[in-house]
């Protein structure tokens, strides 16, 4: 059985891996965890770098599962490789972050939460983060 | 020395207008500066064609503030980004991003800003006291002068800069033929025009440069573009404690001192002086075991060089007519591009604008400083733009400048074609420089060869007979045979060492 999670640093990554790894540790399933960037800009802070990786390690660890991370940069939007992870490993589950978005905001930039939900071949969990 | 014209010239800057001009230079130029790929010059040749509605010293109050602004913005993605934005930041780069990484980046920051602000501020000081002795040398010039003279700035700019003098040439020569281009300006026959009626009148110097800059680098862009997402290191708001303080004034003053001649020079530009400036901090330091690990010497005094030299190139390119880097040599096209003649005349005939624009400098660097230290941070945050969206509207103002010049769709082939020449030098490695350069000063080196030729008669030899032209061509040719020369020198000590071994 395996689990994909899709991570980004920040609240709504870090509820996501938090409930992946409760969900993997329930169901005695692997977890992948998936960070990407599309590599376009200079500059990306949702691509996670040692800091954060230190972070998800020690959640991890903590949680006790079996888990592989993910971190493609080959131009692709994160929902795309989020899709195609789960595809590949054909996943039972995927567990995401939702964040509140500003209706500009989403029209520019679109949604990564809600292509997951909608192009997903498996069950989609999205949980929020802290407020 | 007369500080009456200068004070005119504050008058001149200090109006609203001129004012907002000014602040939106060097906000552009900060935000240039910061990201890598795009200078002041490409900039600055971008707003041509808008600036021509312009009144002329607006115009170049705008372009000085983009061309500071850039050595400004250029810092802060060298030091929180290790990716120089500007090649003359590329030493700040060195020691500024291991501060940053020792958790010293707004130490760092400060220093680049305040060290770019005292040396902008000396350096245009400099350049006020310079500028109209150099001008009344230049006044007694003769035609035969000159022409050595812009010999020197396009052989030196051709040869001392660039790793490879042959590429420089290279770049030198194709320059020159697209200047070449268009009627004869004596005979009136028509040179290089393939029958075109449309290249009769030359190529318009907008469309060149923006098709080298602007289309040439995002066609470089978009075939190397680099799939790698890196991490700007966190900063708070840029400040200095008093130790930093001690340690970094005598930095920004030396490298003001080596800046600004080398700006000032034919071959200036601010990579010898700004490397320079890092070899002797780091020999003068007192805390030399820190160089490696992140000096503040180390930002502080190149910082200071390079922003020094930007006031330097001001000096022949306001005194003489002569540029010394690209973006000098846009703004002296655009000169030209209001009718009005660089030259030493310049401060006679247009008091307003060089007082006016030297005036804008000084008020430039105070709105550089007041912008760059507390937002810093704010600048860096440009770097998270996706560049496909950044060069889709770089490719639509050069366009759209390219086509507005002469509206004719004639010149959107002209800008295609030389973006791929600008594309295709970027892939073998030729500078840019000197094809500017070239463009630039072509056909006014050809004027005063024709005017010293006519006014001799035709005799080759009024070329090297006045004193100034044949010490110059002395100059030149100690440059071009300098290899030779290093070579010749070395191989003589060693003789002795061979004997006693």
């Amino acid at each position: 059985m395996v689990i994909v999670v899709g991570y980004a640093p920040g609240p709504p990554g870090e509820a996501a891996l938090r409930r992946g790894a409760e969900e993997a540790r329930l169901r005695g399933a692997r977890l992948v965890v998936v960070n990407s960037s599309r590599g376009d800009a200079l500059v990306d802070r949702r691509f996670a770098q040692a800091e954060d990786l230190e972070q998800v390690e020690r959640t991890l660890a903590a949680a006790g599962v079996q888990w592989s991370l993910h971190q493609p940069v080959r131009g692709r939007e994160a929902s795309e490789e989020i899709v195609r992870a789960a595809h590949e490993a054909r996943a039972d589950l995927i567990v995401i972050g939702l964040r509140h978005r500003s209706p500009v905001g989403k029209l520019l930039m679109g949604s990564t939460a809600q292509s997951v939900l909608l192009d997903a071949e498996c069950p989609v969990l999205a949980v929020k983060g802290e407020r | 020395m007369d500080l009456g014209p200068l004070m005119e010239g504050f008058a001149t800057a200090a109006t609203p207008m001129n004012l907002l001009y000014a602040t939106i230079g060097v906000i552009l130029g900060t935000a240039v500066g910061v990201l890598p790929g795009i200078g002041p010059a490409m900039t600055v040749a971008l707003l041509l064609p808008v600036t021509y509605s312009l009144p002329p010293t607006s115009a170049l109050i705008m372009f000085a503030g983009v061309y500071y602004g850039g050595m400004y913005g250029g810092s802060t993605t060298s030091i929180l980004l290790n990716t120089p934005g500007e090649s003359s930041s590329v030493v700040t780069a060195i020691e500024g991003n291991l501060m940053a990484k020792r958790g010293r980046a707004a130490q760092a920051l400060a220093t680049a800003a305040i060290g770019s602000f005292v040396a902008g501020t000396i350096g245009t000081a400099l350049l006020v006291a310079c500028a109209p002795i150099v001008t009344k040398f230049a006044v007694s010039m003769g035609a035969p002068d000159y022409f050595a003279v812009m010999l020197l700035a396009l052989l030196a700019v051709s040869a001392v800069l660039g790793s490879s003098r042959l590429r420089g040439f290279c770049s030198l020569g194709l320059g020159l033929a697209i200047g070449l281009i268009g009627l004869d300006r004596v005979s009136g026959q028509p040179r290089l025009t393939f029958g075109q009626a449309e290249l009769a009148d030359g190529i318009d110097i907008v469309v060149v440069a923006v098709a080298i800059f602007a289309l040439g680098e995002a066609l470089w862009v978009a075939a190397h573009l680099r799939r790698k997402a890196a991490q700007i290191i966190p900063v708070g708001q840029p400040w200095m404690g008093r130790e930093d303080w001690k340690r970094s004034w005598k930095p920004w003053l030396r490298g003001t001192a080596y800046g600004f001649p080398f700006g000032a020079l034919p071959a200036g530009g601010a990579e010898i002086p700004t490397f320079l400036s890092y070899i002797t901090e780091k020999r003068l330091s007192k805390h030399r075991d820190e160089f490696g690990k992140g000096a503040i010497e180390g930002v502080a005094g190149p910082e200071a060089a390079n922003n020094a030299s930007a006031a330097g190139t001001l000096v022949p390119m306001l005194s003489l007519g002569l540029p010394t880097n690209a973006t000098a040599a846009i703004m002296l096209a655009a000169l030209t591009g209001f009718g009005i003649q660089p030259g030493p005349l310049l401060f006679q005939k247009e008091p307003q604008l060089v007082w006016g624009l030297i005036a804008s400098l000084f008020i430039g660097n105070a709105l550089l400083l007041l912008l760059n230290l507390p937002l810093a941070p704010a600048w860096a945050k440009l770097l998270q733009i996706p560049r496909p969206y950044l060069y889709a509207g770089i490719l639509f103002f050069a366009s759209l400048g390219a086509y507005a010049v002469n509206l004719q769709s004639f010149d959107l082939v002209l800008l295609l074609v030389f973006g791929l020449v600008g594309f295709m030098m970027r892939r073998f490695g030729l500078p840019i420089l000197p094809l500017i350069i070239g463009v630039i000063i072509g056909p006014r080196i050809e004027r005063q060869l024709r005017t010293a030729l006519s006014v001799a008669g035709g005799d080759v030899s009024t070329l090297w007979s006045e004193p100034l032209a044949v010490g110059i061509y002395v100059i030149i040719a100690v440059l071009l045979l300098w290899p030779l020369l290093v070579r010749l020198l070395r191989r003589n000590p060693r003789r002795p060492r061979f004997k006693d071994a």
